[in-house]
């Protein structure tokens, strides 16, 4: 009988560069920054990891395949590393990696970390999505873009939930606000000013209804983390933060192809939550779950995760938002740390910043005084992946 | 006896007026004839424009039974790579069949129309559907610019069920060199009007019709309809004075409504002149071109028959006005678009993929589950369905006829375009399937979740490097 990951693994350092328009840094400068500060943070040496997971998910625009500008920029001595890539969940998936790698007895030490540089494309936004799905797929998909596809799920939601696009898009504009403020604290964030409410809702519309506010940044950035068995954990920190939980879901091709799928929610979000909530064995999510760090690649992405992740009944996430909820105040935080909103969506790292902020948070060392959250117990942090229709979700749930 | 079984035309949504044309690029002292060209989308091209009219005109006919298909144009995509081979597997049809290009001539549609008449007579073929279809690329500022219309007929040639026998023909060749294009050329060229009209239209398409007439010791007071090409107004209109034909006789040209429409202009007329016939009708078509090309049939019963379907009629009413001209030249490339940095990146064409694929890419076939019946595209071998899941129990399944609404949309602006926002969605089609298309043939203010769409065959891109023109399926607001 399985008996899940909750408790086996912890993670005893976290690095995370300052996430940005970094002009003057290659991958490898990022990678050499991340690492520096998790090896000092588990303060532990290099010879003392056994195995190694490398994310970076485009990896044509920067350190080419498989996993030797790992090895090579760290100089990691001859050990095993990996390179894993699955969309936006990449980071979260090498953290994954190393701990399945722990858990299962066969390494104490490993390290996972991800990279993306993604400003060396000479414009906007991600690189186009032609050639991400394959050649046949190249020929009968239309030319999405990432906020067009998550558009769509925008449009759907305020169809389904009655919301006149001007409701819809104030709902969304609170989120922005919201993670615009959190950023705006964290020195780390790449996008650090507040935005209000009118500036979000005039902004430029991207793909319709989504404008520019409605969309995270752009970054370059790396974050790291070193895991070890959890009865080894207090040998070397008193505060270790432990995983409960690591679960993955993807589409079984019925949102798109199928005609059963709403359209205003993320299918993986929901059963990627339902397995991680039993895996770590939290019964009421809402109550339960301290804090998160979810995949606000678009506002509505962060608007129907709430739903997905069971914080908010179905259709009911727009009366959280104007109560204050996951404000940093609130009785949920969500992004606290200004969310891929602020920090800008460098694919491979992201998953691993969000839970370098739960470690923090968790362990108390936020940084700001005024960013720290009090006494939080479990964080969660969630990464999808892909389009609506058609994606990876993952959920990563961790404690003290 | 053989003759016509169906017809279909298309005409492009967007019209020019002659007005935009001549403001933008008009020369001192010219002044607009009144009117509009039909002119194609963006992502429209003889191929495409030739598979929606196929498609018009196949309808409630039996595709499996179509075994020949010829396409007759001036502006083939390919030179190499058989167009009508494109339309055939467009148009989802048996691949026991002929296929043939006409190409070179004005005259390329009624070539064809004579040959499938010829085939069917003959025996060697039962069904052929003839496509006339041309997009002509013209330099702006030059003559053609305002005469020339983009649009594309069709024709199911047969010997049971026919709506019009065919009677006869006459036919004059010549090496007129009127309009030319060399090999490798973009734009034609053309000699004097005077002497195009003199020498060639008022002296060739006469000469045809009095050819048959004589032929057949007909007159021309026999003939409820006399169709042919307009592309000299007066002159038009004085040939059909001379053949002692009356006003009412004469078909529209449609010169002021979609412009001459080269190869597919007679066929054009031609199945407007069905559309307004009635049983026991003689019609006359003649063609313009190297010569002429005299054709004469007779209406039968059937024509009450045949189901309502979208001749020249119903895509005349349908259309919206392309009011810059400027965005005509973006369309055509002729002023080339900005696509960014991202609408740059490599466009892969590999042609073992696509012939592999093709009934995915090509014909909009997916498959359907024997065990639970659910559609779904792209065909699949287990079942979607995550109540079913039976493994290789499928059978294949056309979504190109099926309707569907819009599931959710958006205009995205940051995806290249030539004309953005560049729209997307998802469909649900009506019998079960969901996929994602973009949507063209609308704007964006007027879509709506839930509105009704039907599917459009399209051009998806031009590799300039690798000479791929790739085709893709979108769709579109029903067309009324």
């Amino acid at each position: 009988m399985a008996e899940g990951i909750k408790n086996k693994v912890a993670i005893i350092g976290m690095g995370c560069t300052k996430f940005g328009e970094l002009w003057d840094k290659s991958a490898e400068d990022l990678m050499v920054d991340a690492f520096k500060e998790c090896i000092e943070d588990a303060g532990i040496e290099k010879k003392d990891i056994k195995a190694a997971w490398f994310g970076v998910h485009f990896e044509e625009q920067s350190v080419g395949k498989g996993a030797t500008s790992l090895s090579l920029a760290l100089k990691l001595p001859f050990i095993p590393v990996t390179r894993v890539e699955n969309f936006c969940a990449t980071g979260t998936e090498a953290l994954r990696g190393a701990c399945y790698a722990v858990a299962s007895g066969a390494y104490d030490i490993a390290l996972a970390l991800g990279v993306e540089k993604l400003k060396d494309t000479g414009y906007g936004g991600l690189p186009g999505f032609r050639n991400l799905m394959g050649a046949r797929n190249a020929l009968i998909m239309p030319k999405v873009t990432a906020p067009g596809t998550f558009a769509m799920m925008a449009t759907r939601y305020f169809a389904v939930h009655g919301l006149s696009p001007d409701d819809g898009k104030r709902m969304l504009a609170k989120v922005s606000v919201k993670s615009h403020h959190n950023g705006s604290l964290n020195p780390k964030a790449h996008l650090r000013r507040e935005v209000t409410e009118e500036q979000v809702m005039n902004a430029p519309i991207i793909a319709w209804p989504l404008g520019l506010f409605d969309c995270c940044g752009v970054s370059d950035g790396s974050a790291a983390a070193i895991v070890t068995r959890a009865d080894m954990a207090r040998n070397f920190r008193p505060d270790p933060v432990y995983i409960k939980s690591l679960q993955v879901a993807l589409s079984s091709g019925e949102e798109l192809m199928y005609t059963q799928w709403d359209g205003a929610h993320v299918e993986t979000g929901y059963r990627a939550g339902v397995l991680a909530y039993s895996e770590a064995g939290i019964k009421s999510p809402r109550k339960e779950v301290s804090m998160a760090e979810v995949h606000d690649c678009f506002s509505i992405t962060e608007a129907v995760t709430m739903e997905d992740l069971q914080f908010s009944s179905r259709g009911r996430v727009k009366d959280d938002i104007e109560a204050g909820r996951f404000n940093l105040d609130g009785e949920q935080p969500i992004q606290p740390d200004g969310g891929l909103k602020c920090f800008g969506h460098p694919i491979g790292a992201s998953g691993l910043r969000m839970m370098y902020e739960m470690y923090k948070q968790l362990q108390g060392k936020a940084q700001q005084p005024e960013r720290q959250l009090k006494n939080p117990k479990i964080g969660l942090t969630h990464n999808m992946g892909g389009f609506p229709a058609m994606n990876v979700v993952s959920v990563a749930i961790v404690g003290l | 006896m053989v003759g016509i079984k169906s017809y279909g035309a298309y005409i492009p949504r967007y019209r020019m007026n002659h007005n935009t044309i001549f403001s933008a690029v008009g020369f001192l002292g010219t002044f607009p004839a009144p009117g509009e060209n039909a002119v194609a989308n963006y992502d429209e091209d003889t191929i495409s424009m030739a598979v929606t009219a196929g498609i018009n005109c196949l309808s409630g006919m039996k595709r499996e039974k179509v075994d020949g298909l010829y396409l007759a144009t001036t502006s083939q995509p390919y030179m190499l790579r058989q167009n009508s081979a494109i339309v055939a597997t467009a148009l989802d049809l048996q691949p026991g069949m002929r296929t043939a290009d006409f190409i070179g001539s004005t005259k390329a549609g009624t070539s064809a129309l004579l040959s499938a008449f010829d085939a069917v007579k003959g025996g060697t073929s039962s069904n052929v559907l003839v496509c006339a279809s041309d997009c002509r690329l013209s330099k702006p500022g030059s003559s053609q610019e305002p005469l020339y219309g983009d649009g594309a007929a069709a024709l199911l040639v047969g010997s049971d069920n026919v709506i019009a026998t065919f009677e006869g023909s006459y036919s004059v060749s010549y090496d007129f060199p009127d309009r030319w294009r060399a090999a490798g050329e973009k734009f034609e060229h053309a000699w004097e009007d005077r002497f195009i009209r003199d020498e060639g239209y008022a002296t060739m398409l006469p000469e045809a019709i009095s050819g048959l007439l004589k032929k057949y010791n007909l007159n021309i007071k026999d003939f409820a309809k006399i169709a042919y090409p307009g592309i000299y107004v007066r002159e038009h209109g004085a040939i059909a004075r001379r053949l002692g034909a009356e006003p009412g006789q004469i078909q529209d040209i449609l010169l002021d409504k979609i412009g001459d429409t080269g190869s597919a202009s007679p066929l054009m007329m031609l199945t407007a002149a069905i559309e307004g016939a009635k049983p026991g009708d003689k019609i006359l078509v003649a063609s313009f071109g190297n010569g002429s090309d005299a054709l004469f049939f007779q209406v039968t019963e059937k024509i009450n028959k045949l189901a309502d379907r979208r001749g020249v009629e119903k895509n005349l009413a349908s259309k919206k006005e392309l009011s810059s001209y400027e965005k005509y030249l973006a369309f055509r490339n002729l002023a080339p678009m900005d696509l960014g940095m991202r609408g740059e990146e490599s466009i892969r064409s590999p042609m073992s993929t696509l012939f592999r694929e093709r009934q995915s890419i090509l014909s909009l076939c997916g498959s359907r589950c024997k065990r639970c019946g659910t559609p779904q595209y792209p065909a699949q071998r287990i079942c979607v369905n995550p109540d079913c899941g039976t493994v290789d129990e499928m059978e294949s399944y056309r979504f190109s006829d099926k309707t569907g609404v819009i599931f959710t949309y958006t205009g995205d602006n940051l995806a290249a375009s030539i004309d953005p926002p560049a729209i997307y969605g998802l469909v649900d089609f009506e019998g079960g399937g969901r996929f994602w298309f973009d949507l063209t043939d609308c704007d964006l203010d007027s879509i709506k979740v839930g509105m009704p769409v039907e599917m459009t065959f399209r051009r998806r891109y031009i590799d300039e490097a690798c000479g791929v023109h790739g085709y893709t399926w979108k769709a579109t607001p029903i067309r009324v």
